[in-house]
């Protein structure tokens, strides 16, 4: 091991020139393997994502749906009803309560200012889909957080089961119609 | 120490003219790749012509690889959709016919702020793609 101050120096700014570059230039990485591949989840959340209804009037299903969305506090984006797609989203406070604490906490212990979120997006797409005398609704959620900084912090699919239970079993009573898991 | 500042910043001025001599601007109109050789990458052709059940198997198919539809146009036959997962996908399939017999099927997806150009990503949406509508994806012949 030499220790030639000079060689240290041009070693360190290579490192941080190395560690620039790609942000300078957008080189972002590639996309992960498995990212549109199925998995043994999939059919899992397929399951859980969707409920079938004894009925054949598609439009009902979707009026009932985008009426329930309003309900939620979502804003409709877009529908295609010829293909039984409903696009909404709305956006609200993401703070909670621990992250504040540990914000306060952070400040007190190290004079320091630790980024918590601030807001976030909540995007919802609704889609029917006719099949065999019934109609079968799939409601995928997804939701952008953004911290006090402005910054985004988090990118991610809602796929908590309590969701999208609580949204069928409301469609169900909108509807007057029994969902059935598929 | 003189010396080492000159060869970082002779260092950092090549590193810009090799990645971002060309205007951001560009960007607009750039394809990196060969746009035939992108082409045939991305789509496949289906024996089928019920557009609109493709265009729903596609949602369907997205859906189950948790993305979220952003919007679909029936007459236009195309769907975009969005994954979030760490990471923002940007995915648009286009549906138009093919001959008399067929459909051709095109999806092209964006991963963070790149256009997503490796075979095997649209093979795996394809394959999942072609589960869902119970049919054959044929490769196309490079046209």
């Amino acid at each position: 091991m030499t220790h030639n101050p000079v060689l240290n120096t041009v070693s360190a700014h290579t490192l941080l020139l190395g560690m620039i570059v790609p942000v300078v230039t957008g080189c972002a990485g590639r996309i992960p393997r498995a990212a549109l591949a199925m998995n043994p989840q999939t059919l899992e959340f397929r399951e859980r994502s969707t409920r079938r209804f004894e009925t054949t009037d598609e439009s009902r299903i979707l009026a009932a749906s985008a009426a329930l969305l309003q309900d939620l506090g979502f804003a409709i984006d877009d529908s295609e009803t010829e293909l039984g797609l409903i696009v909404a989203s709305k956006e609200r406070s993401a703070v909670e309560g621990g992250q504040v604490a540990a914000k306060i906490a952070y400040a007190v212990l190290f004079q320091a200012d630790l980024p918590i979120d601030a807001q976030q997006k909540l995007r919802a797409s609704v889609v029917t889909r006719p099949k065999g005398g019934e109609i079968a609704v799939r409601v995928t959620f997804q939701r952008i957080v953004w911290n006090d900084r402005g910054q985004v912090s988090k990118l991610e699919l809602l796929d908590d089961p309590g969701m999208y239970q609580e949204f069928f079993d409301k469609l169900s009573k909108s509807v007057f119609l029994e969902a059935h898991k598929i | 120490m003189r010396l080492t500042r000159v060869a970082v910043i002779v260092l950092a001025s090549a590193t810009c003219c090799v990645c971002a001599c060309r205007s951001s601007r560009a960007q607009l109109l750039a394809a990196d790749e060969s746009q035939v050789r992108l082409r045939s990458i991305q789509s496949r052709a289906f024996d089928t012509t019920d557009k609109s059940a493709t265009l729903r198997s596609a949602m369907g198919t997205l859906q189950d690889l948790g993305f979220v539809i952003d919007d679909a146009d029936e007459t236009l036959g195309t769907i975009s959709a969005t994954k979030l997962k760490r990471y923002a996908l940007r995915m648009t399939v286009s549906v138009r016919p093919r001959g008399q017999t067929q459909l051709l099927v095109r999806a092209s997806a964006q991963y963070n702020l790149r256009a997503v150009e490796d075979p095997e990503p649209y093979q795996q949406f394809f394959d999942a793609l072609r589960k869902a509508m119970f049919l054959d994806a044929h490769l196309i012949e490079e046209e």
